[in-house]
């Protein structure tokens, strides 16, 4: 990307001549904007905006793809979205709301001054500290050591504070956590490097501490960094569905945000949009797609009377409902809470960092332990031991071990983030490695969500007349038929007086007959559970037009190098059986489930965890948001609903799922990686250790091993990021 | 060696005014778009004339 010149970028070769604006302080209005990527189109946009009338103030953010603009209240969104698409960029509205939560990373900022203080601080105090270890004496080293204390006291004080609190907190929970070690070998430190300094001694440790702080917060922060990065990419998914509604008030329609609906309010939905609330079906004839909800590929019919929950997509015809529920009671919402008392799949996993505390913490403080006590038994001098401990838990100080996991999972959510995978949760990778068992959901994961003919050429002689009654059609089976036989290249059969009659499908008339393309019911024909459309061309039995689900991009390799690297999969799906089985056998899946229910969904997820299997849940719809929250590691495709999203520990960025695979492979590679920067760690370890309890170490090998270790483990993290 | 008295206090001043100047950086928020900024300086918006 930085390879480009300005003049390279395709859509933006004008020169701007107009200002780009200063920075927006109250942006009313975000849009996405996925294809800009150089100066032109920064100033092409700005441009096209600011001279929208009522702008008041419009910038790009490069980075985050995105415009915030300040605004009159009279500019809507949507006018400057079709604006933009004028000019050539493809622009989504943001819903400002989402995004204000992001807006400013206060967390990631205090880290990143705290980083800048210990920065500051060490390389000060290191220099004081080369001139003492280069030969300083006497009064100077006595002034030198007084100078570092007074930068380190202050400036440890304040940089610090993340791993003070940490180590608090875990003592208070009556549990070790890295943090205590860390904090105890710091403020041993400090505390015998100021009793020497004030008795003229040797040997002062405040480089040493500060050093460890340093290194330790740069950790820290990549570990935020990383997943600040995946959670905004996250709030950006969410925030791309604007949450409107059209309400009717009095038959005038008016466009009003989800959350200003009521109880009792009536909402129209046009075709293709989700309905909002639960409600009631009071007018007009459609056919609504449940699959987000149920797994179930067959539209219903929807007439008045009918029931429809948030979430479910109305097809043909508007709709419109009566609100029976809203915002935080819909069951869209209930069921989102479900989710959120399932999340058991993880709760009990440790991760690796913690295991390792475990072991570790307690190690360090009886080594240090005992050999304070060790030398004051030997000697009775209780400067000697103070300092031979203080030495013992600076150079035994998890500085490599506080880099070894952040290094890590940054190259790694990277490397991933490239291949179109955000991930959500800091450990999801080492689960993610572990997973021996991955099971699928059909509908909209395995498959794209779009039906594709399968007996097109059984009734040759009715393709003209079949493209004629669905090119007029919005319904996605017509839309699908449509397109399959234009590919044919066949030309429309001359059909007159063509009307859609929502919720049940085509009609027309050719050559004085009435001939129809719709439900299996309005032909008088049987309902078999597949997904068909049926011709009635007047003379004869109607013929049946039948569908499959076509396959999502990468399905098939992924399945294949799944199974392939030993893993065991399981397609579990709500659908019925018929297209179930059919799509286990395209894609060679041995083991699978119809028909299963939300609860049967999780049941099966957490039995399989219970047998001690690591469930990788792939999914999308709300039927399977219990079950990716039981999942051991979950992944859901950007199309899923926000509540699966929000489930899952990672998400999909593009529309191919070839991308799994690899990341179980990415991720195994990462935690091999993990282990070997343990070792690393523990290594140095081995060797300072003997000479820090023998009394042989001096803040100079401390300084040294420490840089050694840090610099080893972040290089070898750096060698997953690289390869491509 | 009394040159320490002067030398110290400029380095750990010099240190001190690059520290704030990051600080300043940090709290101006001109960390939250590095990749627009580095090519916006390629604009050639304003190379006749300042913005007004």
């Amino acid at each position: 990307m930085t390879a480009l010149s300005a003049a390279a970028c395709p859509g933006c070769l004008a020169t701007p001549v107009e200002m780009p604006a200063p920075p927006v302080e109250d942006a009313r209005i975000a849009l996405s904007l996925p294809g800009i990527h150089c100066q032109a189109c920064i100033s092409t946009v700005e441009r096209t905006l600011n001279a929208v009338p009522g702008v008041r103030a419009a910038r790009v953010n490069l980075t985050l793809k995105r415009a915030l603009i300040d605004a009159a209240p009279d500019v809507s969104a949507t006018d400057l979205a079709a604006l933009l698409q004028g000019a050539g960029y493809e622009a989504h509205e943001l819903d400002a709301d989402t995004l204000a939560a992001t807006k400013t990373d206060a967390a990631g900022r205090a880290l990143l001054i705290r980083l800048a203080v210990a920065g500051f601080a060490a390389m000060n105090v290191m220099l004081l500290s080369v001139s003492v270890w280069s030969g300083a004496s006497d009064a100077t080293r006595d002034m030198f050591h007084w100078i570092s204390a007074a930068i380190a006291l202050p400036c440890i004080a304040y940089a610090g504070q993340p791993f003070f609190l940490g180590a608090y907190r875990a003592l208070r929970a009556r549990r070790l956590s890295m943090d205590v070690p860390i904090s105890l070998g710091i403020v041993l430190a400090l505390a015998t490097s100021l009793w020497e300094t004030t008795l003229s001694g040797h040997h002062a440790w405040f480089d040493a501490a500060l050093t460890l702080t340093f290194f330790l917060l740069a950790g820290r922060y990549l570990d935020h960094r990383a997943r600040a990065i995946a959670r905004s990419a996250a709030e950006e998914l969410t925030a791309l569905e604007v949450p409107r509604a059209t309400r009717l008030d009095h038959g005038v329609e008016t466009e009003v945000p989800v959350a200003a609906l009521k109880v009792g309010d009536l909402v129209l939905v046009r075709p293709g949009g989700r309905m909002p609330v639960d409600g009631e079906v009071i007018d007009g004839r459609s056919e609504i797609d449940r699959s987000l909800l149920t797994g179930e590929t067959l539209p219903v019919f929807a007439a008045p009377g009918l029931l429809v929950s948030a979430g479910e997509v109305n097809l043909t015809g508007p709709l419109t409902l009566r609100a029976n529920a809203v915002g935080a009671e819909t069951s869209l919402h209930r069921m989102a809470e479900l989710v959120a008392i399932a999340e058991s799949g993880r709760a009990n996993y440790t991760p690796l960092a913690d295991a390792m505390a475990r072991m570790y913490a307690p190690a360090v403080h009886v080594l240090s332990g005992a050999s304070l006590l060790g030398w004051f038994l030997a000697t009775g001098d209780l400067r000697l031991s103070l300092n031979i401990a203080a030495a013992v838990l600076i150079i035994t100080c998890p500085c490599a071990l506080g880099l070894a996991v952040p290094a890590v999972t940054t190259a790694a959510s990277g490397r991933l983030f490239r291949k179109g995978l955000l991930v959500k949760d800091a450990t999801a990778l080492e689960r993610l490695a572990e997973a021996d068992c991955v099971v699928f959901d059909k509908t909209g994961t395995l498959t794209a969500g779009t039906p594709d003919v399968t007996n097109l050429h059984d009734h040759a002689d009715a393709l003209p007349l079949a493209l004629a009654l669905a090119q007029g059609s919005r319904h996605p089976l017509s839309v699908a038929l449509t397109r399959a036989i234009r590919a044919e290249g066949i030309a429309p059969a001359a059909v007159t007086e063509l009307r859609e009659i929502p919720g049940y499908g085509t009609e027309g008339r050719l050559n004085g007959q009435t001939v129809r393309l719709g439900r299996a019911a309005w032909m008088g024909a049987p309902e078999d559970g597949d997904t068909a459309a049926w011709l009635s061309t007047g003379t004869g039995a109607p013929l049946p037009f039948r569908f499959t689900d076509a396959l999502r991009d990468g399905a098939q390799e992924a399945v294949a190098a799944l199974k392939a690297s030993g893993k065991r999969v399981i397609l579990l799906s709500g659908d019925s059986e018929g297209p179930v089985r059919t799509l286990a056998g395209r894609l060679g899946i041995d083991d699978w489930h119809a028909a299963a229910l939300p609860a049967d969904k999780a049941t099966l997820v957490r039995r399989l965890g219970e047998e001690g299997v690591r469930v990788l849940m792939v999914g999308d719809g709300l039927n399977d948001t219990a079950a990716l929250a039981a999942a051991h590691v979950s992944i859901s495709p950007a199309s899923a609903l926000d509540a699966a999203r929000t489930a899952s520990d990672m998400v999909l960025l593009g529309t191919s799922l070839a991308p799994i695979a690899d990341a179980c492979a990415i991720a195994r590679a990462a935690t091999a990686r993990i282990r070997e920067n343990f070792t690393i760690a523990i290594l140095y370890n081995c060797v300072a250790v003997p000479l820090a309890i023998a009394g042989l170490a001096t803040p100079l090998i401390a300084a040294l091993a420490m840089s050694a270790s840090s610099i080893t483990v972040s290089l070898n993290a750096l060698r997953l990021g690289g390869r491509e | 060696m009394t040159i320490l008295a002067w030398l110290i206090p400029i380095s750990l001043s010099l240190g001190a005014v690059g520290l704030l100047a990051f600080l300043y950086t940090v709290r101006s928020n001109q960390y939250d778009d590095p990749e627009g900024d580095s090519r916006r300086i390629l604009s050639d918006d304003w190379d006749d004339h300042p913005r007004p």
